[in-house]
């Protein structure tokens, strides 16, 4: 109960006083912002530190009920959960602290620190579900949450079109979600995880992999993988940190939680985990290649969060839900850092593009080793966190699947190639603007510095974090892990030639792969004219015809029969009494009548 | 019987008053008539049916009570309509149609 006091309401209260503080209250307010996630952390923290929680119930209530079914409302804690809620706190903390300087001069400030703490509320309420209904209902509040904090800046067309898509995008991979949780609830008649799992082994194979299949979709739409990834290049829109918390660490990564989460359920089911390592590695390579073509630094970013995720369901897809935990954890705080190191280097140099800076790091030196150590998390160079996480991905894959794990080696050198590309073009050589570049405030450096410290350490943790979740170990063969570095160093090797070569192009593909990749080998423009255009067709067919023609002349329709009958019947109305009269007596005697005529029947 | 074709008459007279007056007192009087063949009609029925107990009885002087009431309310209205505008034939009045 006190887990949930302090990671989901005491956010909720926070975000509705911040809300009601206004802008008059702003300064003192963001600061007790800080509370919300240290309140997710504390929760965390305490239920780790608790002897073995597995599955402590907090709090339960019943919700919906129908005849003989209910739908609970429900939260427990368990190993799991507590690990996303310290992710989450650790972020979010860091991410509002950040906030202080990068918002400094915004006007909207109340209302972006109260959505980020419903989002903090919605995402524990996420982690700490018991039942699928809780879960989804925080799924969809994170949802709105990235919706509302993507179109932050609702002024720019843009913005607001990019936060339509990132929702509507995510609402096909919701509906998924909802289907899958009709099939279990068919089989099982409940939609608590434990009620799952004990009538897993009674449900036909068929159901089982029908329902992985859904929730896998509905996964994939959170966790932006290929196809319903289109969203997330998108949604960097929103300010700079809240890419970091929502759409690198946290949210996005939630679609791996709910694959963990609902394990035995993907267990059960050979078709959909060879289905998610065949979409896990597909992305992982595919926004691998895009992000290498990248210009702007934060659709960079955005590419390169995809392509992890793709490591992370590749990892889910070979059964080892430990590492990809383990991965989610790292890459929550390597990519947060290095985000929050991109909005540190737009807030000093005035750009997004990579083309505009160069030379950064003589004006911005803590940004600029704070990136790089974020960097080298990213591409996995040892002892940084990323090298352990990774390696334990590809090793379960290599378990699985000799073939996918080698182009997930490949993939790590591509990556070591943007990331290292990235870093040298942002902060060696020389200047490419006119703006005078500074280095950022205390309290936007403070963050980086932690979230530099845990990429830098994180990794060690690894088979402590494993075993305290109850997952299955893998150890790494030596031979894949001398391929993973030796990819890493490759890519690196080859992103400072390439530099040496070109300082101010950086890495890119060769002619017109180039310009493909730029605009992500036209999966967008595809799925504009497949999807888009043929639903916003229908929907002005819809408008035209059924709503023209039939809805709305059923309404004018019967409009116009009232107004026309009631005229009718107006003129009966003349106003003199003794015509009332006569009509009144014609009538007694019309009802005699009949009353006589039916009596004596 | 008797009540009953003295009622039917009482009422058939009414009506006749109602639809054939011209000027509102005599309206009014007429409406009152049809009120009393229904309490004539009450009053007999009561007796026939051999009920002790007065209560239909009572109902009929209740109807005549309000009989009374309901011509005070008529009668001050006519005054008031007759105040106003100096009439007091149904056929003048239309104001309020429809």
């Amino acid at each position: 109960m006190t887990v949930v006091l302090a990671s989901v309401v005491l956010p909720v209260v926070l975000a509705v006083g911040i809300a009601l503080a206004g802008n008059r209250g702003i300064r003192v307010a963001q600061v007790l912002a800080v509370a919300g996630p240290g309140g997710a952390l504390a929760a965390g923290m305490s239920l780790l530190a608790s002897e073995r929680a597995s599955s402590a119930v907090a709090w339960r209530s019943a919700w919906l009920s129908q005849g003989g079914a209910s739908l609970p409302l429900g939260f427990a804690g368990d190993a799991l959960a507590a690990v996303m809620l310290v992710i989450v706190g650790v972020v979010a903390a860091c991410v509002v602290v950040f906030s202080w300087g990068y918002m400094a001069h915004e006007s909207g400030r109340p209302r972006y620190f109260a959505v980020l703490m419903l989002f903090v509320a919605a995402m524990s309420a996420l982690v700490l579900a018991d039942n699928l209904v809780t879960l989804f209902i925080g799924w969809e509040l994170v949802g709105a949450c990235s919706y509302l904090l993507i179109g932050f800046w609702y002024r720019k067309p843009e913005a607001t079109r990019a936060a339509i898509k990132a929702f509507m995008t995510t609402r096909v991979g919701d509906v998924a979600m909802l289907l899958g949780m009709a099939v279990l609830w068919r089989a099982a008649q409940t939609l608590s995880l434990d009620g799952i799992v004990a009538a897993l082994p009674k449900m036909p194979q068929a159901t089982v992999t029908a329902a992985a299949l859904l929730l896998f979709v509905g996964a994939a739409g959170k966790s932006a993988q290929f196809p319903l990834h289109i969203w997330l290049p998108d949604a960097m829109e929103g300010p700079t940190p809240v890419s970091a918390l929502i759409h690198a660490a946290t949210m996005v990564a939630s679609g791996v939680f709910l694959v963990a989460r609902a394990w035995p359920v993907f267990e059960a089911s050979g078709v959909a985990r060879a289905t998610m390592l065949a979409v896990g590695v597909l992305t992982a390579l595919y926004a691998a290649l895009v992000a290498l073509a990248q210009t702007d630094i934060k659709k960079m970013l955005a590419y390169s969060t995809i392509s992890q995720l793709g490591f992370m369901f590749a990892a889910l897809g070979a059964g080892a839900w430990g590492a990809a935990m383990f991965h989610l954890a790292t890459h929550a705080a390597f990519k947060a850092l290095l985000f929050l190191a991109a909005g540190s280097v737009i807030h000093g140099s005035g750009t997004q593009d990579m083309d505009e800076m160069g030379g950064l790091a003589r004006a911005m030196p803590v940004t600029a080793a704070a990136w790089t150590a974020g960097a080298l998390a990213l591409s996995g160079w040892w002892p940084f966190a990323g090298f352990f996480s990774k390696d334990a991905v590809i090793a379960a894959v290599a378990a699985a699947s000799p073939g996918a794990s080698w182009i997930l080696v490949f993939t790590s050198a591509v990556t070591a190639l943007y990331v290292w590309s990235a870093t040298f073009r942002v902060f060696l050589g020389a200047s490419r603007s006119d703006h005078a570049a500074h280095e950022s405030g205390r309290s936007m450096l403070a963050p980086l510095a932690v979230l530099a410290l845990l990429s830098a350490v994180a990794g060690w943790a690894g088979p402590a974090f494993t075993e305290r979740l109850g997952a299955p170990e893998e150890h790494a063969a030596l031979a894949t892990i001398a391929a993973a570095v030796a990819a890493v160093a490759a890519g690196t090797a080859l992103a400072y030639a390439l530099y040496r070569r070109a300082p101010e192009r950086g890495a890119s593909l060769p002619g017109g792969l180039q310009s493909a990749a730029r605009s992500g080998f036209g999966v967008d423009a595809a799925v504009h004219a497949l999807v888009v255009r043929p639903a916003v067709a229908f929907a002005q067919w819809v408008a035209r015809v059924a709503d023209e023609k039939v809805v709305d002349r059923a309404v004018e329709g019967s409009a116009a029969l009232t107004g026309r009958v009631g005229g009718m019947l107006a003129r009966l109305q003349t106003g003199e009494a003794d015509v009332y009269a006569s009509l009144v007596a014609v009538g007694f005697v019309l009802l005699t009548a009949v009353v006589v005529w039916m009596g004596g029947r | 019987m008797i009540a009953l074709g003295l009622s039917c008459a009482v009422f058939a007279l009414g009506l006749y008053g109602v639809l054939s007056r011209r000027d509102l007192i005599g309206v009014l009087v007429s409406v009152e008539l049809m009120l009393g063949a229904g309490g004539i009609l009450l009053a007999a029925a009561g007796a026939a049916s051999g009920a002790t107990s007065g209560a239909v009885q009572s109902i009929a002087l209740m109807v005549l009570l309000l009989a009374a009431a309901e011509a005070a309310v008529g009668l001050s209205l006519l005054l008031a309509l007759h105040r106003r505008s100096g009439r007091t034939r149904v056929d003048e009045l239309s104001e309020v149609s429809g």
